[in-house]
């Protein structure tokens, strides 16, 4: 490790650089963030007329609350599903992209284009196709004998939007292995081709091995990502339904604050997201910035 | 900082060239599309027709968008004059003393010419307090009816002239539709809360809560899980089975309409605004109309209807000079001429007895049949106190606990009475909630 030192001459200006982001992160990111915790403790009408400080009675309410624990089980059964989806989905892509030789560009540049639609768009797109009334495809499944309805079979539900949440980071995922997949050397393949070992025993020993810090990384930046970043696809979706069966967590700080004006749980609950969110960046940089190995 | 000081200053500047001296009303609603443009016109009218006020009508998304800014705004010490709230959030609105000006004190105030007897009282009774004093000013306010295919019924072989009348009528109606191959669907419904739940307690006077359904406090309890409405729900189970009823989805129920218009379902239920775009879409067909069913073994049905829509609010903080605007512009928008031209384009009802009058010399119900069912069903007989309407603190959860537990109903998750029992027990913590926050 070699640490470069730079003498400044003045001692105030690197204060004065690093004003600029200092206050960025000032004003858009500590000060809401203080506010939500504030409010957290309060009780309040909507206008705010009166307030009260009610202590920890928001945070007690949410954990009594069945809609608060089962909008928690949904974000774990959500976001384990939709980051195995597009990791397993996203590996089987890189892996056969990586093995054209011609074309490899090509598929490469299709494969990634999903990651510039907005959430929000590809919500849309996937509600249509899924539509029981207009939909394509659940025309199509009624042909083999299912009959799709995410407005009312919570499972159903769950499916749509875990395909449409990971659609899109199926390419970003594919990017990353891609990238890890070609940073392996040739020669370990090589030698063990020569040693006798077929394509599947390769993979398994050496690629996937060779690929675990990429995986451990896509996996919290996936967790992240659909705990947090998710919301258009629900809203444009499902709405959290059918009958709170596709609520997940952030879905559930929006209707509570938002729709249901109740700012006092809406804010405990981002508290407690947060928090989440913090123990997961920890996670990052505790055990997979260390792993890294370039 | 700088940037935003000159838009502002760009922003006046503009506002400025416009209306020198006129005083300037903000008006934030919801009404996006053909009603937006139709209510942009009222406005322009209205600032052509005299040069001391000038109102400003925003555009601030749906309803619970439009109300969650107005409320924002007001924390932020910017609200606008008037804001267009749905009626579920009449209660929030009501509660919030500090905030809103009453329309009532709004009129005394400003001297402005104001008698609240000239208005519906099926319309206004849901916006007065318990002394009788109109608190908001009613703008569009619908009710639900029953729109039906003539074409099919024909098919059927049903008198495509007789709308069903009873819940049994709907169920034998749609069995021979169904049978005959004439459409695959019997009857579909926009907004199970507040169609297939508050509409159908009130349409068979049963309480829809405790209180005179909340107009009598902030305490109140629900209770329209009993037995009639545990049967009805029953059926809408049972009928969705056998294909009778389809389900439109949440809310509003965008599907309903659709499957009516693509004749796949031949009743549906939905508000009397709906009027204008069900002509629109129902190209290959002829409409019917008709009031919404009743069970004909139940005592008292069918009783009125209830209402639906919005409502203007005034919000206070702002200077005498501004609220006299207010005043007269909404002396302005109760005129017969007005109301009339704005009921007879939107299918919302008339709020004043004028209004209505002046269509009936119009000859405009006979000219357009159907366009006074909605009236009629609420004005069919004197509400009583489950019919007035309702009133109940954080209604816009409790219209989504609704729809949740109306799922799990037809996901087979529960049966009516748990779901209706469930419906209960959510929302009276809801509005146990709204009364401890609004001491």
């Amino acid at each position: 490790m070699q640490t470069k030192r730079t003498i400044f001459s003045s001692k105030i200006l690197p204060y004065w650089l690093i004003l600029p982001q200092l206050a960025v992160t000032l004003i858009f990111f500590v000060w809401p963030a203080g506010q939500a915790v504030w409010q957290s403790f309060l009780r309040e009408d909507a206008f705010g007329t009166s307030t009260e400080f009610v202590g920890l009675a928001n945070y007690v309410a949410i954990l009594h609350d069945p809609g608060y624990l089962n909008a928690m089980i949904v974000t774990v059964v959500f976001s384990i599903a939709v980051a195995t989806v597009s990791i397993v989905v996203a590996l089987v892509l890189a892996v056969a992209a990586n093995s054209l030789l011609k074309s490899r560009s090509l598929y490469t540049t299709l494969l990634v284009w999903p990651y510039a639609v907005a959430p929000a768009v590809a919500g849309v797109l996937f509600w249509f196709m899924f539509n029981p009334t207009i939909g394509l495809i659940p025309y199509l499944l009624k042909g083999i004998g299912y009959h799709w309805d995410d407005r009312l079979n919570g499972t159903d539900a769950m499916i749509l939007v875990v395909i449409a949440a990971s659609w899109k980071q199926i390419s970003y995922n594919f990017l990353f292995f891609l990238a890890g997949l070609q940073s392996i050397p040739k020669a370990l393949i090589e030698a063990a081709a020569i040693d006798g070992a077929g394509p599947g025993k390769r993979f398994r020993d050496i690629v996937f091995p060779m690929l675990s810090p990429t995986t451990f990384f896509l996996l919290v930046v996936n967790v992240v990502y659909t705990m947090f970043d998710t919301f258009a696809v629900i809203h444009a979706t499902t709405q959290g339904g059918p009958n709170q069966s596709t609520n997940i967590l952030v879905y559930k700080v929006f209707t509570d604050g938002f729709i249901g004006l109740d700012l006092g749980s809406s804010s405990a609950q981002s508290v407690v997201l947060m928090v989440i969110v913090i123990a997961l960046t920890f996670i990052q940089f505790r055990f997979v910035e260390r792993n890294v190995q370039y | 900082m700088m940037k935003k000081l000159t838009l502002a200053a760009a922003a006046l500047a503009l506002s400025a060239t416009s209306s020198f001296a006129a005083t300037q009303i903000t008006w934030w609603h919801a009404m996006g599309g053909e009603l937006g443009k139709k209510l942009d016109e009222i406005v322009a009218n209205y600032n052509k027709s005299q040069d001391k006020y000038q109102v400003v009508a925003s555009y601030k998304g749906t309803y619970a968008e439009t109300m969650t800014a107005a409320i924002a705004a007001f924390r932020a010490k910017q609200q606008p004059d008037i804001v267009q709230v749905f009626e579920v959030g009449t209660g929030t609105m009501m509660a919030a003393k500090g905030a809103v000006y009453p329309v009532y004190q709004l009129m005394k105030d400003a001297g402005a010419q104001f008698d609240p007897k000239a208005y519906l009282p099926a319309v206004v009774g849901y916006y007065t307090d318990t002394q009788g004093n109109m608190l908001s000013m009613p703008f569009n306010s619908s009710t639900p009816i029953l729109y039906y295919n003539k074409n099919v019924f024909k098919k059927a072989g049903l008198d495509p002239n007789v709308a069903p009348k009873t819940w049994e009528d709907v169920e034998s109606f749609s069995k021979k539709i169904m049978s005959s191959g004439a459409a695959k669907c019997g009857f579909t419904t926009g907004w199970i809360s507040w169609i297939q739940l508050e509409n159908f307690s009130a349409w068979h006077n049963l309480p829809i809560g405790t209180n005179e359904n909340g107009f009598g406090g902030v305490d109140s309890k629900l209770s329209f899980n009993g037995p009639t409405q545990i049967r009805h729900w029953d059926n809408l189970k049972k009928w969705q089975a056998e294909g009778i009823f389809q389900y439109g989805g949440p809310e509003g129920g965008n599907d309903a309409a659709p499957k009516f218009y693509s004749q796949e379902c031949a009743m549906v239920m939905n508000s009397s605004a709906s009027r204008a775009g069900v002509i629109n879409n129902a190209k290959d067909f002829e409409v019917g109309y008709g009031m919404l069913p009743y069970y004909a073994d139940v005592k008292g049905a069918p009783q009125n209807s209830i209402i639906g829509g919005a409502t203007l609010w005034v919000l206070k903080g702002h200077e005498a000079e501004e609220y006299k605007g207010v005043a007269d512009f909404f002396r302005y928008l109760a005129s017969p001429e007005v109301q009339a031209d704005w009921h007879q384009f939107s299918g919302y009802l008339p709020i004043t007895q004028a209004a209505y009058e002046l269509g009936q010399k119009q000859g405009y119900y006979e000219k357009n049949p159907g366009s006074d069912v909605g009236i009629k069903e609420i004005t069919l007989n004197q509400p009583t106190p489950n019919s007035k309407g309702l009133r109940f603190g954080n209604y816009v959860q409790i219209r989504k606990v609704i729809d949740e537990e109306f799922q799990a109903l037809l996901g087979g998750k529960k049966s009516a009475k748990e779901a209706l029992d469930s419906v209960v027990e959510r929302g009276d913590k809801l509005i146990a909630e709204f009364a401890a926050s609004n001491k």
